[in-house]
């Protein structure tokens, strides 16, 4: 197939469109037998004039599968520690690092040194734990923000909110990122189980007894199993560790 | 340039032949998948190779244990939960994930789900020691990763927490986040119907303003997949589904950018996002407030971007985005509100059909599986434009069309489509047919097999006769009405080849 030469000089040239030739249609044109009727075509999804191109497409998707996907070693370096104050982790690679510092040390809290996947969980940390102005307000209107992005609904009370987060968005009771507020008082109605802070080691105790996988369906559990220690916060953060016994990570 | 995972993948120590057959066979059963509709492809993010100390671990795995090595899988999942060493918990998830490379293994842990085993993973993707959440997260990609329907499901649980990862600021998490929800959506109707309330979409949003080009290319697979899914024209991508809708989110805008020409456009996240943006558009649910959004105009310089591409001949893999954006031009034409704007065609640069023919060529010689869909392209925009008939007349490109006829039966009748688009338009077009290479094309076209090609032909010729009546000497003097005569009998074209035989005797 051979194009005209000109041709991409017309491309390279500036935008214009052709000043058309004067159109002149004859009614003999459309007249029985002759059929034909110029008209743009539309496809929907799933017509098999788009079978080659979706094939490609796959294949390109699986090719990623076929390659053996032989990559260079992660680079190493000299070993060197976390400069976060009280953080003792040592890396020999940057990208274990990076991960590190943004899972422990990018979003923590500056008053309880918890640490948060976001910072929008964290603004929401702050808010709820410790500033004195919300319980203020949230005893005479709903401040109790939903934690899901993009849901703008309001509680009444933190329990409230769980609710509304496990009927209406499918999130697990469990929810590691909304803990609810330890309470001093002995009247208070937070959830059973939160005994306070565990060491890092039984951070990760599941439950004794087999739970399904699937979350309730809607509107038919109010109380909820908290046999999961509370203290998964993760990234109790540097100044933890050093309170914990139970230390794992290599000593300063 | 246009090589997406530059640097982390090579291609396998496989000879030539062999990954021929393999390609052969993987096409033949696309094919077959999605004329069942089931077409469902993964990406696997993988970063060690799983050969000989793979295959060690694996046999460990598999060997001694009575069932199937349900023991081993528990072993890992227990070490790396209770360790005291944080090497040996890491350690132990790394085996882990070896293992869940391998179907067996895979089976074997969804098996031990009652037991706690997802429980427990999940825990460890939420745990404190940012090395220890990575390689849970790897182990659920693998998992996710699996042909075993199942498996999607078993994987429920861990959805909102990798929701809740893409707004961090790790971008290789993230991306590995994002796979793996992509491979999770496409397996499993339950799994979508679960994350759209769990609010995948607004959090997809929020993603996609991230400045990484890998979690931009891992964020438009996902979105790919869940446009993919058989409920999405009516429950993911109209308007009206409220906040788990795509088009009512800002994500429309943030794709389109993504295809903006220009410096800053990366090959891996265009491909992606234009077959986004094909899903959508095929769908037909909302595509004025696309055209609104000035979808036609990036996709137009796209193609003339596309072009300029392949003329520098960086041609590696450019058909994977040039298919999805002709299917979005030439949808987005058919709709009425390209042409409300001052009543004209939003889309009217000639440059756009200087930059189909380069493209049309290119096929020619590397792709001809394509050609059908550029010249869908091509009939869509001159059907109803005066302007771009008469810039393929002014821009000679009546010549080259002429010369895909004998590529396949479909293509012919495009062409003549095309050219019956042209010459409908009136005698100022046709005088522009004729002479030249039109009618002996046309005499050889009559001569096909084909009924609907030469049906077209018959159209063609009976326009350039109204309106070219000169043709018609030229056309018996070349032995044209013997060329009619053989098609005489044929039903669908009995009456059309009877009334140009009387034209042409009467002419």
């Amino acid at each position: 197939m051979q194009l005209p030469p000109a041709l991409c000089a017309r491309l390279a040239a500036g935008p214009g469109a052709a000043e058309p030739l004067p159109v002149e249609r004859d009614p003999a044109a459309g007249a029985a037998p002759f059929r034909f009727v110029a008209r743009p075509v539309r496809f929907p999804r799933e017509h098999e004039f788009f079978e080659d191109g979706d094939v490609q497409r796959h294949l390109y998707l699986q090719e990623v599968l076929m390659q053996v996907a032989d990559a260079p070693e992660k680079p190493r370096v000299p070993a060197f520690a976390c400069q976060v104050a009280g953080c003792c982790q040592v890396f020999d690679a940057l990208d274990d690092y990076e991960h590190h510092y943004h899972t422990l040390h990018r979003n923590v809290c500056s008053f309880c040194k918890r640490a948060f996947p976001s910072g929008h969980l964290l603004d929401a940390h702050i808010l709820e734990w410790h500033d004195s102005l919300f319980q203020i307000l949230s005893e005479r209107q709903d401040m109790y923000q939903c934690l899901v992005e993009g849901c703008t609904e309001k509680f009444k009370t933190s329990r409230d909110r769980k609710d509304h987060m496990v009927r209406m968005h499918l999130y697990p009771v469990d929810f590691r990122f909304d803990k609810p507020k330890k309470s001093r008082s002995p009247a208070s109605v937070e959830v059973p189980g939160d005994s306070g802070e565990q060491s890092e080691g039984e951070a990760m105790e599941i439950c004794s007894e087999p739970v399904a996988a699937s979350p309730a369906p809607a509107g038919e559990r109010r109380t909820y199993s908290h046999r999961i220690p509370s203290t998964i916060c993760f990234g109790q953060g540097a100044a933890r560790g050093f309170k914990s016994n139970k230390k794992k990570t290599k000593q300063c | 340039m246009w090589s997406p995972r530059q640097g982390r993948l090579r291609p396998t120590v496989c000879g030539v032949e062999e990954l021929r057959r393999r390609r052969r066979e993987q096409e033949a059963a696309l094919r077959k998948a999605r004329r069942e509709q089931q077409l469902v492809s993964k990406r696997l993010l993988r970063e060690d190779a799983p050969e000989e100390a793979g295959e060690g671990c694996v046999a460990a795995i598999l060997g001694e244990a009575e069932v199937r090595g349900q023991g081993k899988v528990q072993q890992f999942l227990r070490q790396a939960q209770r360790g005291t060493e944080e090497k040996e918990r890491e350690g132990a998830l790394v085996s882990l994930r070896r293992g869940l490379q391998h179907p067996e293994t895979q089976q074997t842990f969804i098996q031990s789900v009652l037991e706690g085993s997802m429980r427990t993973l999940v825990g460890l993707l939420t745990s404190n020691q940012a090395l220890l959440q990575l390689e849970a997260a790897r182990c659920l990609h693998e998992l996710s990763h699996s042909e075993q329907s199942t498996i999607a499901e078993a994987c429920l649980p861990a959805t909102s927490y990798l929701l809740t990862y893409l707004s961090g600021h790790s971008s290789d998490f993230i991306e590995l986040c994002l796979y793996t929800l992509g491979n999770l959506i496409v397996e499993s109707e339950a799994v979508r119907r679960q994350l759209l309330p769990q609010g995948i979409v607004p959090a997809l949003a929020a993603c996609i303003q991230s400045p990484h080009v890998a979690v931009l290319e891992a964020l438009g697979y996902a979105l790919s997949q869940l446009l993919q899914a058989k409920e999405a024209p009516e429950k993911i991508i109209p308007p009206a589904s409220a906040s788990s809708s795509i088009l009512a989110s800002t994500l429309p805008q943030h794709m389109l950018q993504m295809l903006q020409p220009g410096p800053k456009l990366n090959p891996g996240v265009a491909v992606e996002f234009a077959w986004c943006l094909h899903y959508i558009i095929c769908s037909q649910v909302s595509n004025p407030l696309l055209i609104g959004h000035g979808a036609l105009s990036t996709l137009g310089l796209l193609l003339l971007d596309l072009a300029g591409a392949v003329q520098r001949t960086e041609d590696a893999g450019l058909e994977l985005l040039a298919c999805p954006v002709l299917r979005c031009l030439s949808n987005l034409l058919t709709e009425a509100a390209v042409e409300t704007v001052g009543g004209q065609l939003q889309l009217r640069d000639e440059r756009v059909v200087a930059a189909l023919f380069i493209l049309l060529q290119f096929f020619f010689q590397k792709q001809p599986s394509l050609l059908p869909e550029g010249l869908w392209l091509l009939n869509n925009l001159t059907a109803n434009s005066p302007s771009f008939c008469t810039s393929l007349l002014s821009l000679d490109l009546i010549k080259p069309l002429l010369q895909l006829l004998p590529v396949s039966n479909v293509v012919s009748v495009m062409v003549l489509t095309v050219l019956c688009n042209v010459a409908e338009k009136g005698p100022a077009y046709c005088q522009r047919l004729w002479p030249g290479p039109l009618l002996p094309a046309l005499l050889h076209t009559l001569a096909f097999s084909d009924t609907e090609v030469v049906g077209q032909s018959l159209e063609l010729l009976h326009l350039l006769f109204l309106y070219q009546p000169e043709a018609v000497q030229v056309f018996l003097q070349q032995s044209g009405l013997q060329a009619l005569e053989r098609h005489q009998e044929e039903a669908q074209l009995q009456d059309r080849v009877y009334a140009l035989q009387q034209t042409a005797l009467q002419g």
